[in-house]
């Protein structure tokens, strides 16, 4: 084979010399498109129920599955948050011991980012539009892609099973900073957090199979014509932050067996010699600074693993219901690779106080800054979008309209951060907390909802309830600025995070109790909005007003499918061809306000479309 | 890119830019099993790599004197202990197996049944015997000179923590890819490969490009395996 291949490698490099133009003999013809390369996949047709539903090999039937199930545990994030917040407003009912907060804080950080967030944008959104964007007729690896599911459904299992083992959950906080997390007088310190170090592994093992998928689906199984660079943003979204897991997690998972293994074996990796309860432990010589970066050189890229399919899924959802191309396409595809490779470099502004050298800090404040660039290009770049576009307030467009404003909120308290002699004060605050919650919280739910309401002809057929969604929308988004809000204050006037009460005393404002029990309630309610929202999913999936196909008039792949929702093998007999981008909104000279990917040049004839 | 600069570019690397630039594929006529198994090898060489640096930094960070290598790992042979003889033969025998890897996939892509499965069979040999010969190390070390992942009579305990750890996790590649060969093995006798019959679990066509595949695996395996040699018995 290789010989041959050799040739076939070698011709096609003396005729590529001039690449995009077409062989000369034929006609070009306006509408030319390459042939297949290859034949059709070969996919797996199931013939059971089970084999339909359960142990699905259809990636749209996976996506749902990984949604559901990142939903519901969500769900449990929640009210764990609930029942925080009504500990830290009415500390005199003694709702929670100061141990259950300490893993509720725990289960609540860990549950949002890793099997809510992550798994729902990558896993959930993932699955059910990459194929469908890319004109694809499944992933890549259907059986590898069922395993995935499958196993974050287990390592989700395993995480929910250690509320009831001996000593509970872990209470470590969601960093699981060792040495305390494996010492006595931690909840958990035993059972807890081996349960979850055993759960995150899984994870990683899990996710890494869905993420090959994901990677080769998109580099190696386009339709004709669909370049690279006529790609929806929600896919360049998805695919960095895959490659970003797929690199940032090993350190994660060999963090989490070093630590298994000194909580176990008793190795010292991260132990230093201690004294425990007047006892010199068995340990010896290990370091707690290690754990710290390893644990970083995961976490920070994990935000953007959160975060770049939020932009990604943004930028589609505004240009769609503003009837605008998206301003500046390649920049937003530049600046969604570059963030995700600065994003490696800057993981240590997460321990300006840990004790590292000083130095360091100098370095990683000053990566953290030039990382804003790139996040800023994107920003403006929706801004253009929007400016002059035909905006339609519909409950997507609310949403994202939502997200950028809470985005560059959370986005300027991180210039705060970010800067070492900023940060010491202000770290281990509240002022933290209000941080993390806007930019990786608030504004990737908003983008989680407005995609929901975007995508969900799409899944079930019918609409959302409209009436129902706008009361969720102006809930959510008005409540978590009640939220959170307050808590920049309160970290300005020096409210310590992951502190289970906040007593009356001297060092307190007053005003910071009364604070606390004006969140919490705004905490219940935005909580309460949420339940509408499932209440309108499942009803609307029910009996929901019947949608038209292509109900936002959008010009992706995913919306041209033959049938509404797609069948099995997405695209029926034909798999579509490409001869535009996505973005062809109210284009001068065009008949429609959108022209579809699939329209060939030659039904356009006048329309003055961007070259793509 | 403009058609000048393009021309002057190298010949193989012309034909980046406009691979991707292209639609359907990014790697023109790669397999997409084979381009899988390169990027779940980039994400496995950064676990190996965070490894191998923590074994760094504990290494710098321990109080204790790290224990000499030469000395812990000698093997007694007719009464001299020999420094780093076993681990030698070791690497010898898994060097060697990449090298019948290598023929097996050669022999594949000819549909030489007969000579692909026994290239196969000898690697997977090869394989079984680094294992054996690594169980057979480790009970040395354990039972015979007292290192156990918590202590050792040597000095720094972690010594033994990343050792047992890092070679651990190593030999657990090894293994996986024991099974791999050797299930790759009957597949190749019963002809599989040539009538492209049905995987058991993935109900996909089976195709001789899988020994390729299974090959970047195992060559990977023994790259790795050099690297932890230089770190653990050479440093
Ligand atoms: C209405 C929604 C939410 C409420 C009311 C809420 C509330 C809280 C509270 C009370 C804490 C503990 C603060 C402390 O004592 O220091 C906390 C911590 C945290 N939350 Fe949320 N949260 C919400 C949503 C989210 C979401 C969507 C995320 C996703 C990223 C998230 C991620 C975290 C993380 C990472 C922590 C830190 C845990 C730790 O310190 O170990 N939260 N949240
Ligand atoms: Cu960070």
């Amino acid at each position: 084979m290789s010989d041959e291949f050799d040739k076939k490698i070698e011709a096609k490099a003396d005729t590529i010399v001039d690449a995009g133009s077409v062989p000369s003999g034929s006609a070009p013809g306006i509408d030319y498109v390459p042939a297949h390369e290859k034949p059709d996949q070969e996919l797996y047709h199931s013939h059971s129920w089970w084999t339909t539903y359960v142990f699905s090999q259809d990636a749209k039937y996976i996506g749902i599955q990984y949604a559901i199930t990142a939903i519901g545990t969500g769900l449990i994030g929640l009210v764990l948050s609930w029942m925080m917040r009504l500990q830290l407003a009415f500390p005199g009912l003694g709702i929670l011991e100061p141990s259950a907060y300490y893993q509720f804080i725990t289960m609540h950080g860990m549950i949002m980012v890793i099997y809510l967030l992550t798994a729902l944008f990558l896993g959930g959104f993932g699955n059910l539009l990459i194929p469908l964007m890319c004109g694809a007729r499944d992933m890549a690896f259907p059986y590898l892609n069922m395993v995935s599911y499958w196993a974050f459904l287990l390592a989700v299992l395993i995480l929910l099973s250690s509320f009831f083992v001996p000593g509970g959950p872990t209470g470590a906080g969601w960093t699981l900073y060792p040495p305390q997390a494996i010492t006595s007088g931690t909840p958990g310190s035993s059972a807890g957090i081996v349960l979850m170090l055993i759960s995150l592994c899984v994870f990683v093992a899990g996710f890494t199979m869905g993420g090959l998928n994901y990677i080769i689906t998109m580099l190696q199984s386009r339709a004709r014509g669909m370049t690279l660079m006529r790609l929806p943003l929600t896919c360049w979204g998805i695919f960095t932050a895959t490659v970003l897991a797929l690199l940032a997690f090993p350190a994660l998972l060999v963090g989490c067996i070093m630590m298994t293994l000194d909580n176990l074996l008793g190795t010292s990796f991260f132990m230093p010699a201690m004294i425990s309860m007047g006892e010199k432990l068995s340990y010896d010589g290990g370091s707690p600074l290690l754990f710290q970066h390893l644990f970083w050189f995961f976490g920070h890229p994990e935000v953007y693993i959160i975060a770049l399919p939020a932009f990604g899924i943004i930028s589609d959802l505004i240009s769609v219901h503003a009837r605008k191309n998206i301003f500046g396409y390649r920049m937003m595809v530049w600046a969604i690779v570059g963030i995700g490779a600065l994003s490696f470099f800057v993981w240590a502004h997460h321990m300006y106080v840990s004790g590292m050298t000083p130095w360091f800090g100098y370095f990683f404040a000053t990566t953290t800054l030039i990382i804003a660039v790139p996040t800023a290009i994107k920003v403006y770049n929706w801004v253009l979008t929007l400016w002059r576009g035909n905006i339609h307030l519909t409950l997507p467009m609310l949403f994202a309209l939502a997200f950028i404003v809470t985005f560059v909120n959370g986005g300027l308290t991180g210039i705060f951060l970010g800067n070492v002699t900023v940060d010491v004060p202000l770290s281990d605050t509240y002022f933290v907390v209000a941080h993390f919650h806007m930019v990786m919280g608030i504004a990737p739910i908003l983008v989680v909802f407005g995609a929901i309401y975007h995508w969900f002809p799409l899944i079930t057929g019918r609409m959302l309830h409209e009436g129902i969604g706008r009361i969720h929308f102006w809930v959510t988004f008005l409540g978590s600025y009640a939220i959170y809000f307050p808590m920049h204050y309160q970290g300005f006037v020096g409210v310590p995070r992951r502190y289970f009460e906040i007593y009356d005393s001297p060092y307190i404002t007053t005003s910071t109790l009364h604070l606390n029990v004006f969140i919490t309630i705004a905490a219940l309610i935005v909580g309460a909005a949420q339940l509408l929202f499932l209440f309108n999913l499942i009803y609307s999936a029910r009996a929901g007003e019947k949608a038209e196909k292509n109900p936002w008039k959008a010009n992706s792949l995913e919306w041209l499918t033959p049938e509404m929702p797609p069948g099995h093998g997405n695209f029926g007999k034909e798999l579509p061809v490409v001869y535009r981008w996505a973005y062809d909104f109210n284009v001068p000279g065009a008949d429609k306000d959108y022209i579809p990917q699939t329209v060939p040049p030659s039904e356009v004839r006048y329309a003055k479309v961007e070259k793509t | 890119m403009d058609q000048a600069a393009l021309k002057k570019l190298p010949r193989g690397w012309k034909s980046i830019p406009s691979d991707l630039n292209s639609d359907q594929t990014a790697f023109k006529g790669v397999n997409w099993g084979k381009a899988m198994m390169w990027i779940f090898l980039l994400s496995d060489t950064f676990i190996f790599s965070c490894f191998l640096l923590s074994y760094m930094t504990g290494r710098g960070s321990t109080v204790l004197p790290w224990p000499n290598p030469s000395q812990v790992f000698a093997l007694n042979f007719m009464g001299v202990p020999v420094p780093l003889l076993l681990i030698a033969i070791m690497t010898f025998v898994l060097i060697t197996s990449s090298g019948t890897m290598a023929m097996a996939v050669k022999y594949g892509y000819e549909k030489n049944r007969k000579l692909c499965g026994t290239f196969l069979l000898l690697t997977a040999l090869g394989g079984l015997t680094f294992v054996g010969m690594q169980a057979f190390e480790w009970s040395k070390l354990i039972f015979h000179e007292g290192v156990r992942p918590w202590s050792n009579p040597y000095g720094a305990p972690q010594f033994g923590s990343f050792f047992f750890m890092i070679t651990g996790f190593h030999g657990t590649h090894v293994s996986i890819g024991v099974i791999f060969l050797f299930i790759f093995t009957r597949k190749v006798f019963r002809g599989d490969f040539d009538s492209g019959r049905k995987g058991y679990f993935t109900s996909m066509k089976s195709d001789y490009v899988a020994i390729e595949i299974l090959g970047l695996y195992w060559h990977f395996v023994d790259l790795v395996w050099v690297f932890i040699f230089a770190f653990f018995y050479l440093w």
